[in-house]
């Protein structure tokens, strides 16, 4: 027997050497079966793939994405105006109503509105932090360096790890480890609202924790110094709802979360309406255009795309994978961008990208799996309903 | 009944002209949760090499070969309802299917249980 079609590849440029990254001892000593994800050796699972992910669903789970990039981009304007300008030049967020402590999803996008990178970008008072995908986080760079203006200051804290701890048990055991505010005026963890971010102190040792995360579930994002990051895990770990979770969870919770992934659903051809993703596109960037391929993105909205991604459920068991053909009866619409067992829901699920007017919810497609024409129905996403914490929200 | 193992982590037990095939615990350790299993229908021919089977574990699809070849008897009714049985009993209950042996000499180029045992502690 042999793997056939292996979804644990990163999409990455060819990498020379794999890296380590600050936890890999401690990922091999806890049994993470390590495999390359992004240039990296990562664990794509401890226990089992399915056992994580119930986990995470059911309690909190501990994921090393220190693979991803963390950014600063800073003016020295005491404001920050000037690099508002320069990264609203580049992705499609507006970034002048964003408060300090405040994150927001948004894009890099290329002149004809394709997409580059997708990251999490939050306000800091001296500056933004950007958090972009580890396997274009070169690239990344790169583009920011040729596109910022020289005025512009562009930091990669690459001596940062980065974990999240997801799940509905998050707060309670975050919460649990003395972590302080690291001023006055941030509140304390578990008080924290959805997309909202700010600096904490644990043990003398600074970190910047977000509430947010991949996985549909309420949890966090914590930037800990790399010689800390060790001590972090091991201590979250003590917590009895925290167990570390690997790549191969991390997958298929965000799967189910109706999440998509760079280099998977996301690329440089397609556009972020195309993707599902107008939400990224800030009321007053709609009106006054003046990023990357506006002309595209804006003509999208207001006309419809050609093609749209859409979730997908499958009758039986066989899973469907990326790259798998869908059928529209018998004439080929579209190509699975994801897709795999989805653990929370016992069938499973994929993404495409099909023709806007087979979009709807319940239309009824196909899939090829070695050329067996799989059922497959358009379903809304997410497939499982996110549970951000949003502070004042009813639950 | 004796039992041969392949390169590719098949396993085949042979009684007779009668063989049983399913994939070594080895297997299932690596491949993870088992979602889905596609067994062959009863009366296929296959050559030894052929992909005979297909296993879908929450990472990746994998394809089983047959060790042998002869055509398929009867593919494990109870994986439809049940593929975790190739998790929790690869080499007994999570058996994949069964076929006749066509020649037996194929058999020859297989490993005995010590030879794959040595095998894997390789790998």
């Amino acid at each position: 027997m042999s793997d056939t079609y292996n979804i644990d590849s990163g999409d990455e440029a060819e990498t020379p050497e794999t890296l380590t990254l600050p936890l890999d001892a401690w990922h091999r000593a806890r049994g993470g079966r390590m495999v390359e994800f992004a240039g990296y050796w990562m664990p794509v699972q401890y226990e089992g793939i399915m056992g994580e992910h119930l986990w995470t669903r059911e309690n909190a789970g501990l994921f090393d994405v220190s693979h991803m990039g963390q950014l600063v981009v800073s003016s020295e304007d005491e404001d920050q105006q000037d690099a508002v300008t320069a990264l609203e030049a580049l992705m499609p967020a507006d970034l002048s109503i964003l408060k300090v402590g405040r994150q927001r999803y948004s894009l890099l996008l290329n002149e004809t509105g394709g997409i580059i990178d997708d990251l999490m970008i939050t306000r800091w008072p001296g500056g933004f932090f950007l958090i972009v995908n580890g396997a274009t986080k070169w690239d990344d760079i790169g583009h920011l360096r040729e596109f910022l203006p020289d005025d512009i200051t562009l930091t990669h804290r690459d001596e940062f790890a980065l974990l999240a701890l997801q799940g509905p048990r998050a707060a309670e055991a975050l919460a649990s480890f003395g972590i302080a505010p690291a001023q006055p005026q941030i509140v304390p963890v578990d008080q924290l609202s959805f997309m909202q971010a700010g600096p904490y102190v644990w043990n003398g040792v600074e970190l910047h924790i977000s509430r947010s995360g991949y996985t549909g579930e309420d949890g966090y994002e914590i930037a800990v110094p790399a010689e800390s990051a060790e001590a972090l895990a091991e201590m979250l770990c003590t917590h009895p709802a925290v167990k570390p979770i690997g790549l191969g969870a991390r997958d298929s919770l965000r799967m189910e979360a109706g999440l998509p992934l760079y280099g998977h659903d996301l690329n440089e051809e397609i556009d972020p309406i195309s993707a599902g993703l107008s939400f990224a596109i800030s009321k007053r960037r709609r009106a006054e255009g003046g990023f990357p391929g506006a002309d595209r993105i804006l003509t999208g909205l207001s006309q419809g795309t050609e093609t749209v991604r859409v979730g997908l459920k499958l009758s039986g068991r066989q899973a469907a994978r990326e790259g798998a053909e869908v059928y529209h009866g018998e004439e080929k619409v579209g190509v699975l961008t994801s897709g795999g067992f989805a653990p929370s829901l016992g069938c499973p699920i994929a993404m495409a990208d099909v023709p806007a007017a087979l979009g709807e919810p319940g239309t009824e497609l196909f899939i090829d799996v070695r050329g067996k024409k799989l059922p497959a129905t358009v379903a809304a996403m997410p497939f499982v309903p996110h549970r951000y914490f949003r502070k004042g929200a009813a639950k | 009944m004796t039992r041969y193992f392949t390169k590719d982590h098949e396993w085949i037990s042979v009684d007779g002209d009668v063989a049983t095939v399913g994939i070594t615990d080895f297997a299932q350790n690596a491949l993870g949760d088992i979602t889905f299993v596609e067994v062959p229908e009863a009366g296929k021919p296959v050559s030894k090499g052929d992909t005979a089977a297909v296993v879908d574990s929450v990472k990746a699809a994998s394809d089983v070969y047959a060790p042998v070849s002869g055509e398929v008897t009867e593919g494990n009714p109870a994986l439809e309802e049940a593929p975790e049985l190739v998790n929790t009993s690869p080499e007994s209950e999570g058996w994949l299917w069964r076929m006749s042996v066509s020649d037996a000499g194929e058999l020859a180029d297989l490993m005995d249980e010590a030879a794959y045992a040595a095998y894997i502690a390789e790998l």
